[in-house]
């Protein structure tokens, strides 16, 4: 996994709040490989593109000065709704690596950790003032720096955030999650054991024969 | 009752709060075998093949008779039955009679049970927790850590008890329950909480009511919903394939009559709901939360003071093509789907059924079953007679139009009438509108060809 530590990069704001995960990326796109080239073009893809191909203009991601947007300043319970990863596969595919909300989808604000993508919950006034001061000034630059846990607006004023001290370290080291628990093999095989003991039933009888 | 169990579970305490977990059950389907690719690249193996069951529902096509996918759907489902039968994972497949809704089977054959955790790559696991497990939906990449580890890095949710007391009024579903609670707490409203459903509505409920209730938990913004289990929940286990049996279920048992929480349990968040004042219930925007009583009329955003909520009704309102103030029972719709994992058991179908009996859909129909079980027992009591009858369709089990990943779509300004779960823009095939309800609704609306308050039919 590629790791968080700090970034500086334009910070696109999406206002509506609720943004479920289907509007992200589409039901139709899941079976797709995320490795195609045109990945990145299945974000958001029915409200970013009309029905030929062409973008719709007032869709924010199609205004020149958000375009090369790495940052996504997002509203309540942004990336609800549906479980698939292809929702953070496709905002990291387009060069998003930190999402900005007051509340995110839990399944996706978990998905977002597994991908290199930083997750930052601020105060939801916060989070309307950096969307407004992004409207203000269209192409507007954020830095989000992990190891300080703090956000700089462009006017220069700085929002600590709070994040998990297991999620953050494994972020700044891009660790493999797989990697550190097979480390606790021997803890997983005591409770194995003991479990066994203790709920034998939880072992559903081989084939329901 | 969540602590209970997150207690029995923890394997090892991480920094920061986090625990690993382990888990009891695995369900696995054909839209999560990447996750089987990427493990078998690694060199890994699925750690507990005997904890691991696979079905194929997301893909599979559902037209009558047999599904003929495409080539790319073939490929998923042939992917799934290679990976599992290497790995030596339980596969439901195309041609048998148990497969299904990955959440509508786990139970049917038993492997949901009491008192465990059970995980899968789907946001509506949270459909498990009706037997009193905890049960919540996982990505991609988790998919992988539990086939890998049989474990998860979790950190401990806020607990919120929701109790609906009271007795239900008659033509009034599990459904309407679950939609008036996300129209009370919000979509987000159970965002980082574990739920517990408690009250008299919720005790009086079979197993197939509640775990309507429990599956829209997600919609509701909580992982995990859970019920209690009581006498009921025993019941419906007992003899099932993969339950335990002997002296394995009276050990469960005993466990089992621990769980329901203590009178003293504390929880983070209540919230009251009286099932009398809940009516039969219609989505009419983009969001579950967007639920209102069918005697109730299109809202209004100038009435709504907050901006931006103002802004997303106004969105919302402008995707459906609906105007403020008209009654919500004189929509028109185009289309009607009975099924999902929120809505496809057999006393959905039975309750859709009543209504449909001795009359005829205006508008094309669809059934479709959760599982060939379900199948199977709906045409044993004459249920797919009285649709096909009433010119509905009775498809294959599958997930089909609630998530339209196998190319069952609704087309462009449609409006469907649906028993499933999300009424999100573009759910049900892009500038596909979709209003959510019971089954008893979504029949009241296919014989009228409008939104519809069932109890005007049975009166």
């Amino acid at each position: 996994m590629q790791p968080f530590t700090r970034l500086t990069a334009i910070a696109v704001p999406i206002d509506l709040p609720n943004v479920d995960t289907d509007r992200i990326i589409p039901a139709r796109f899941l079976r797709r490989d995320k490795d195609v080239p045109e990945y990145a073009s299945f974000l958001f893809h029915d409200v970013r593109f009309n029905a030929d191909g062409s973008e719709k203009a007032e869709f924010v991601l199609n205004q020149r000065p958000y375009r090369g947007a790495r940052i996504v300043v997002a509203a309540e319970n942004f990336g609800c709704g549906s479980s698939r990863e292809a929702a953070v596969w496709v905002l990291a595919a387009y060069g998003v690596r930190a999402v900005i909300a007051p509340s995110l989808g839990d399944i996706f604000h978990q998905n977002c950790f597994k991908n290199g993508v930083l997750p930052v919950i601020l105060r939801a006034d916060v989070v309307a003032g950096l969307r407004a001061q992004l409207h203000a000034q269209p192409g507007a630059s954020l830095t989000v720096d992990l190891q300080s846990q703090t956000v700089a607006a462009p006017g220069g004023a700085s929002h600590r955030f709070e994040v998990d001290p297991f999620r953050k370290e494994m972020l700044l080291a891009g660790r493999d999650e797989i990697g550190l628990t097979l480390g606790f093999e021997t803890k997983i095989r005591e409770f194995e054991a003991r479990h066994a003991r203790e709920m034998a039933w939880v072992v559903p009888p081989r084939a329901g024969a | 009752m969540f602590e209970k169990i997150w207690a029995r579970h923890v394997v090892a305490e991480g920094p920061g709060g986090h625990v690993l977990l382990y888990v009891d059950r695995h369900l696995l389907h054909e839209g999560t075998t990447a996750a089987f690719t990427r493990l078998a690249r690694s060199g890994r193996r699925v750690r507990r093949p005997d904890l691991s069951f696979a079905t194929a529902d997301h893909y599979v096509r559902t037209a009558p008779g047999s599904p003929t996918p495409d080539d790319e759907i073939r490929n998923m489902v042939e992917s799934l039955a290679r990976h599992t039968a290497l790995q030596g994972v339980v596969y439901f497949g195309v041609g048998d009679a148990r497969r299904g809704i990955v959440h509508v089977i786990g139970p049917e054959q038993g492997l949901t049970v009491p008192g465990i955790t059970l995980v899968c790559g789907d946001s509506h696991t949270a459909t498990h927790g009706a037997f009193g497990a905890l049960a919540f939906g996982i990505g991609s990449s988790e998919v992988e850590h539990v086939m890998a580890t049989q474990t998860l890095w979790q950190k401990r949710p806020r607990t919120m008890r929701i109790t609906v007391d009271g007795r239900l009024a008659p033509g009034v579903e599990a459904k309407d329950v679950i939609l008036a609670i996300i129209a009370t707490i919000g979509a987000g409203g159970g965002v980082g909480h574990a739920i517990e459903y408690a009250g008299a509505a919720i005790r009086a409920m079979s197993m197939d009511e509640r775990m309507t209730v429990c599956n829209m938990s997600i919609e509701g913004g909580a992982r995990a919903g859970m019920i209690a289990p009581d006498d009921t929940t025993f019941a419906y286990i007992e003899g099932r394939p993969f339950a335990p049996r002997g002296r394995a279920r009276q050990q469960a048992l005993a466990y089992w009559k621990t769980l329901p929480s203590d009178p003293a349990a504390v929880f983070d968040r209540e919230v009251q709901l009286a099932a009398d004042e809940i009516a039969p219930t219609v989505t009419w925007g983009t969001s579950p939360q967007d639920a209102l009583p069918i005697t109730a009329r299109v809202p209004d955003p100038a009435t709504v003071g907050d901006a931006g909520r103002r802004e997303s009704m106004a969105r919302a309102l402008a995707y459906m093509g609906l105007r403020s103030g008209t009654p919500l029972s004189e929509i028109p719709v185009n289309r009607v789907f009975i099924g999902s994992c929120t809505n496809s058991r057999l006393d959905d179908l039975r309750a859709a059924a009543r209504v449909v009996k001795g009359r005829r859909a205006v508008v094309p129909a669809w059934v479709v079953p959760g599982s060939g079980l379900i199948k199977r027992a709906a045409e044993q009591e004459g249920l797919d007679r009285i649709f096909l009858e009433a010119g509905f369709e009775w498809r294959e089990a599958g997930c089909s139009m609630c998530v339209g990943m196998n190319g069952e779509t609704a087309r462009e300004s449609e409006r469907v009438a649906s028993t499933s779960n999300r009424n999100f823009e573009g759910r049900q095939g892009k500038g596909a509108r979709t209003h959510l309800m019971s089954p008893a609704m979504a029949a009241a609306a296919a014989v009228t060809g409008r939104l519809t308050d069932v109890r005007t039919l049975h009166a």
